[in-house]
């Protein structure tokens, strides 16, 4: 076994252009099998077209796509093990359920016993198995996006691709269908490709994302490290809800560095292996709201060597439970965001109320701006 | 009450208002196209100011339907030929006797006066006048096809696929005269015309690999003569009067058993409203030079005295070209039609058309 | 009172076409069926009964015409959908956004001209001594002139252009409400061009194929010029029998028989058309 045959997907150095627009630009990633693999991007980011490219209706200009081990650029689109759940579904109307489902392996040529047994299995296996008689628009929303993915595992893909299905569906039955879709994953045990736009959907089911941004991958890892150790700026800033100050580097040395912002705050942070900066550069600053503690003015403020501080005035508190959040307005008249515990009590930050903000600087993220 | 007088009132007004217009009155002519020439239209408003004049075009056939739709409603004066007036009127009675006082009948072609008064006098009450008159006949390229003589010659292999014919009633009377029978003295024996017309069919299948197509209008005509596709056709004379202007090599050949000849009349809708008019109309185009211009228009001959003299110099140049002395005593004017001839004319011609030829 | 108006409103509404269907469909077509029942039995005399039912039956020119009138048109609907069918997916899918305007409009060009002087269009062309025979002569391909019109398949071919619009139209309209992803579905679970046309496509289309085939059946059969003016020496359209009937041969009883049964005929032909490819009227006209 080689050991290109471990990855269920490989792509090498793949490029497409429209006329003057590069949509993709080199991307390489490799997919073991088995995982739930996501791309994450804004869109008009280039995803779209890397996945029709995957599924074959777009030809790289260059590079190489590879399945199992084997180029599959010189084959069609209707020969490719790459099976394909689209935004809409596109479930056959004027057919019921079963042809749906029977439809794909009608193609190949399977029996008509084989046929019923294994759309009945596939059935089975996504609990659904009473409606096959059924019409395409008898079917709920959850339904449908069950009976596509169906349609798509009773062919036994090597890649199952899936382009945001989840975005026309309200926002409770996402929610369930995330979690679906993962234990749909487990249970067929098939490398999943799951493009979006909604980093929660990407980061709640996926084993390995990638952050794609104007046709290249930013960085690729599991959806934790994305967040927590973000490779670029526009991950951070994509990633997550982030405070952000842009800046210049006024003092640097191996371990810490020191950005002052253009409203003239200084803000310290930790240098990172790999992206250290020096003085006099351009600097981005991002702090997660979660690790920005807010104290009322006047408290005893022991200010700690490895500690950001910032004074400021509460211009509001947005409560939502257990993510509530304070809007405070900094010295330099910019808000900044920090997560805040809001028991009800006397104790809660109100609005016009002097505190001071804090984080640790390990948890300030900076970067080249 | 108060309400009902109001409304009356509004009523006699709007009726005044009519009534008022009307002063300015209307003449609907439903004639054959260039029988009502735009020059002569407007000579004859210029004189009676008080009239306007309303053409509608048609053909014989039209003009029965379109008269027999609205019981003789719709138009003040119209113009089929002789021979379709009689059944016309004692079937669906259309029409409404003339009042010979008015027509200035003195300047009209005697003889041609007597025959459309004897086709269409019904119970004592005349119904039409003679207007213009004209034949059917053959029309051939000298050139390429010299010794057409007999309706009959259009059936010859010599022209195969280069002769036409209209599907109509003339080719059916034409070509019984060819055989060598008189078709209108079977009228009054419809048994016998059926034989006839029997006879006719056979022969007319039998050439139809001979024809090249059957023409259904003037203008299909003449591009196939002119074109040289075809080299004979039966015609009527007054195409081939125009295509003679234009190649003189084209001429209208009366048939040795005589050209058909019809003449196109006046004769009053039975619900026409404005008979005044009508009859200002039919003296004012039979005044000589008023003749002229019709006839340069239609191409036909006024159906009065001298009327062949009163043609523009090149159509009396291609009469003269195409008729003898001899020719003119020799033509066989249409007689009337009796009830049930159409029916059964009608299915004769449907045989033909269905039968396959080649 | 807001009822009122309601009610007052959906009248007014309703009320054209009330009037259109009944004053100018049911009135006149059931004034057909009382003509056609009469039988002339003398000048001004008229019975009622079959007869004239009865004389096109035991006339084999009157049924044939008919028969053939009606075979033509089917083959003239099956043609406009064979050519009509690429034309309007290519408007409707793989056009771009402007150049499918200009497309359309090309499409209706024909009909900004009157029927008569489309056939003399053709007239012009087909001619022993018109456009494509002389061109073929000039080049050489023959050596002397060939005489296209007069023929059924002139007829035809004249036919086909007459009425491909409304084969085009509702295709267009109803393969523009697919979405692609359903066609790149069909090829992505592994069919080849012809099953996803198959089995997608057409299957899709097919409100749009029952309207456009029942509108251009319609049309063809009913059709008057073209087959008159293109057609040869034997070819005859039953359109031109009732002309004939009413027109020339004064019997207008035989001519409202003759066109009730062209309606029946033209509507038998349709619902036999629907039960054989299995579609209803409300699965596939209602739809598109």
């Amino acid at each position: 076994m080689s050991t290109t045959d471990e990855y269920d997907l490989e792509c090498i150095g793949v490029s497409k252009n429209f006329s003057s627009v590069r949509a993709v630009d080199d991307v390489s990633f490799t997919i073991p099998k088995g995982s739930f693999f996501s791309i994450l991007g804004p869109s008009g980011c280039g995803k779209t077209t890397l996945m029709r490219m995957i599924a074959g209706f777009e030809t790289p200009d260059s590079g190489d796509i590879r399945i199992k081990g084997n180029s599959v650029l010189n084959t069609p689109p209707n020969k490719r093990n790459v099976k394909m759940v689209f935004q809409h579904l596109a479930l056959f109307p004027m057919m019921n359920v079963y042809e749906n489902i029977a439809y794909g392996l009608k193609c190949i040529g399977t029996d008509k016993a084989t046929i019923e047994s294994k759309v009945r299995d596939v059935l089975e296996r996504i609990s659904l198995p009473d409606v096959a008689m059924r019409e395409i628009h008898q079917l709920s929303g959850g339904q449908k996006q069950r009976i596509a993915i169906a349609r798509c595992m009773v062919l036994n893909p090597d890649v199952l691709l899936l382009d945001e299905p989840l975005g026309a569906l309200d926002l409770k039955l996402r929610e369930a269908m995330k979690i679906e879709l993962k234990l749909l994953q487990h249970q067929f045990n098939t490398t999943f490709i799951y493009i979006t736009h909604d980093q929660s959907e990407a980061l709640v089911m996926s084993d390995h994302v990638a952050i794609m941004n104007e046709g290249r991958f930013e960085q690729i890892g599991r959806p934790e490290e994305l967040y927590h150790q973000p490779a670029t700026a526009f991950v951070a800033g994509f990633v997550g809800d982030s405070n952000r100050w842009s800046g210049v580097v006024a003092s640097a040395d191996a371990q810490t560095l020191e950005v002052t912002t253009q409203a003239g705050l200084t803000l310290r942070c930790v240098q990172q292996a790999g992206r250290a900066l020096s003085a006099g550069q351009a600097a981005e600053v991002f702090v997660r709201p979660e690790f920005i503690r807010a104290e009322r003015a006047g408290a005893d403020l022991a200010e700690q060597g490895d500690q950001n501080g910032l004074d400021g005035t509460v211009d509001s508190v947005l409560f939502n439970g257990a993510n509530s959040r304070v809007l405070v307005r900094g010295p330099s008249g910019e808000l900044i965001e920090a997560d805040v515990v809001v028991t009800g009590g006397q104790g809660d930050l109100r609005g016009g109320d002097k505190v001071r903000l804090s984080w640790p600087i390990a948890q300030s993220m900076c970067f080249a701006g | 009450m108060r309400k009902t007088m109001k409304i009356t009132g509004v009523l006699a007004a709007m009726m005044l208002t009519t009534a008022s217009f009307a002063q300015a009155e209307t003449l609907r002519l439903l004639t054959w196209g260039f029988y009502a020439p735009e020059e002569l239209i407007q000579k004859f408003e210029a004189r009676y100011p008080d009239i306007k004049v309303e053409v509608t075009f048609s053909n014989n056939e039209e003009m029965i339907a379109k008269l027999r739709a609205t019981g003789g409603a719709g138009f003040d004066l119209a113009q089929p030929s002789h021979d379709r007036i009689y059944a016309a009127q004692l079937e669906y009675d259309i029409y409404k006797p003339l009042d010979l006082s008015k027509i200035d009948t003195s300047v009209m072609e005697p003889s041609l006066l007597d025959g459309v008064k004897a086709n269409t006098t019904i119970d004592g009450e005349v119904y039409a006048v003679p207007h213009q008159w004209g034949t059917s006949g053959l029309m051939t390229n000298k050139a390429l096809a010299p010794d057409v003589k007999r309706w009959s010659d259009l059936c010859d292999p010599k022209y195969k696929g280069k002769t036409s014919m209209r599907l109509k009633r003339t080719i059916l009377l034409g070509t019984a005269f060819a055989m060598g029978v008189n078709p209108f003295e079977a009228y009054s024996d419809l048994d016998k015309y059926q034989q006839i017309l029997d006879q006719v069919a056979e022969k007319l299948i039998a050439c139809k690999s001979n024809i090249k197509a059957y023409w259904k209008g003037g203008d299909d005509l003449s591009a196939m003569m002119l074109s040289g596709e075809i080299v004979a056709s039966e015609t009527w004379d007054s195409t081939a009067y125009k295509l003679y202007d234009q190649n003189k090599d084209i001429v209208f050949v009366p048939p040795e058993t005589g050209a058909l000849a019809w003449i196109d009349t006046f004769a009053l809708p039975r619900k026409g409203k404005a008979d005044d008019a009508a009859y200002k109309w039919i003296n004012f185009v039979l005044e000589p030079e008023n003749v002229s211009i019709m006839s340069a228009s239609t191409g036909a001959i006024a159906a009065v005295k001298g009327g062949l003299d009163l043609l523009p110099p090149d159509k009396k140049a291609a009469v003269n070209a195409a008729f003898t002395p001899a020719d003119i005593a020799n033509l066989k004017f249409f007689a009337n039609i009796p009830p049930g001839v159409e029916d059964m004319e009608g299915k004769t011609l449907e045989k033909i058309k269905a039968a396959t030829g080649n | 009172m807001q009822s009122d108006i309601k009610r007052l409103s959906l009248i007014l509404l309703f009320a054209p076409f009330a009037l259109w269907i009944f004053l100018l469909i049911i009135v006149p077509h059931a004034g057909m069926v009382v003509l056609s029942l009469r039988e002339k039995v003398a000048p001004r005399v008229y019975e009622y009964g079959l007869g004239n039912y009865i004389d096109f039956i035991n006339e084999p020119i009157y049924w044939n015409t008919l028969l053939r009138t009606g075979s033509m048109s089917i083959l003239v609907t099956f043609l406009a959908l064979i050519i009509g069918f690429p034309i309007a997916y290519y408007i409707a899918k793989i056009a771009g956004k402007r150049s499918r305007g200009a497309l359309f409009l090309l499409c209706l060009i024909p009909l900004w001209v009157s029927d008569l002087i489309r056939a003399f269009g053709w007239i012009l062309l087909l001619r022993e001594t018109g456009v494509v025979s002389s061109f073929l002569l000039w080049t050489g391909a023959i050596n002397q002139p060939i005489e296209f019109l007069y023929n059924d398949v002139t007829v035809i071919v004249g036919l086909v252009y007459t009425v491909i619009l409304f084969m085009i139209v509702p295709l267009v309209s109803t393969l523009d409400g697919m979405d692609d992803a359903m066609v790149e579905a069909g090829y992505n679970l592994g069919g080849n061009g012809f099953t996803v046309l198959r089995r997608i496509i057409v299957p899709y289309a097919m409100p749009g194929i029952v309207s456009g085939c029942i509108v251009v059946f319609m049309l063809t059969a009913g059709s008057y010029l073209t087959p008159i003016l293109l057609g040869g020496k034997n070819s005859s359209w039953f359109t031109e029998q009732i002309y004939d009937q009413f027109i020339t041969r004064f019997n207008w009883e035989s001519g409202a028989a003759f066109g009730f049964l062209l309606l029946a005929f033209t509507s038998l032909v349709v619902w036999l058309g629907l039960k054989l490819t299995g579609q209803t009227l409300a699965n596939t006209v209602a739809k598109s």
